[in-house]
């Protein structure tokens, strides 16, 4: 029965891994992190997604941060703000935050200070949903972790 | 001779590329983003091959300062305080003669000549992956 309940959380996770491919919030990069995963660093996916997440909540802080100001006209400082985030989001491979990121880079070398808002309200969001999805997907892996640890001493 | 490129190509990402070297392959990952410090440190870790990370070009010049030598140096391209062609050109001015390999999000479209221009050895578009490390790897003149 334990066996079962392993296997079965072990689909329902390959089934939430699916849909967010098939939604284009992941690409194979996540699958590249998973890669390097292994028994002398076995939660190696989660440290780094956890590392992700400290990252990009300060980053859109930062980014709400300025365009919140008054005077705001600090495009530059943004553009860095934006290259960081870009570039963790592809090396965790989360396409879409990243892809978001692009467009609201474009807005910021343009200047254009409606375009970065209505860029951040995506971003904001987008990094949400995400962050859900992960969170959901760790919580089923080791809800599996704990489902096959149970059974296998019993095996012995 | 083994081809270890093309055990890792063929998905083998348990190939200890120093294990065949006389002495182990060091790299220095020099880089200010802490997921792709974690991401390059493992990969490398994964591949046998001994690591340093620093945060920004500054402190790879400064590491070589203090009389330590690598093999191979990804150079990040945006840091702050130095950047990665800043800290490429002093390196090589000091004769620093390691492979320098740099890794950016920028694409090779994009204007990356004055990287190269630096003193780089080769180029990847992060993020970095095993097929990708494994090609910088095959540039490493193991000599250090």
């Amino acid at each position: 029965m334990l066996g079962l309940g392993a296997d079965r959380l072990r689909a329902d996770m390959n089934r939430l891994l699916a849909l967010l491919f098939h939604q284009g919030v992941l690409d194979e990069q996540f699958l590249q992190l998973q890669q390097l995963q292994d028994e002398s660093s076995p939660n190696f996916v989660s440290e780094v997604v956890n590392i992700y997440f400290h990252e990009s909540e300060k980053l859109l802080r930062n980014l709400r941060g300025l365009l919140m100001e008054k005077e705001f006209a600090d495009y530059k400082k943004m553009g860095i703000h934006l290259n960081q985030f870009m570039g963790s989001s592809s090396s965790i491979g989360a396409k879409r935050v990243r892809n978001v990121c692009v467009a609201f880079r474009a807005a910021s070398e343009q200047t254009n200070r409606a375009g970065c808002l209505r860029a951040l309200e995506l971003l904001e969001h987008e990094y949400c949903y995400l962050k859900n999805k992960l969170h959901e997907l760790f919580q089923i892996e080791q809800q599996r972790a704990l489902a096959a640890g149970v059974r296998y001493p019993m095996q012995n | 001779m083994e081809d270890i490129g093309a055990r890792i190509l063929a998905g083998d990402h348990q190939v200890q590329y120093g294990q065949n070297q006389r002495t182990k392959i060091k790299a220095l990952v020099v880089d200010d983003n802490m997921i792709n410090q974690a991401l390059h440190r493992t990969l490398l870790r994964n591949l046998g091959i001994e690591n340093h990370v620093v945060g920004n070009g500054r402190e790879a010049v400064d590491v070589h300062c203090s009389g330590r030598r690598f093999d191979l140096i990804l150079m990040d391209l945006d840091m702050p305080v130095m950047n990665g062609i800043e800290a490429t050109k002093k390196l090589r001015a000091m004769g620093i003669q390691s492979t320098i390999a740099g890794v950016s999000s920028r694409s090779v479209d994009e204007n990356i000549q004055e990287f190269w221009e630096a003193g780089l050895d080769d180029y990847q578009q992060k993020p970095l992956n095993f097929p990708k490390l494994v090609s910088i790897l095959q540039k490493v003149n193991h000599s250090v």
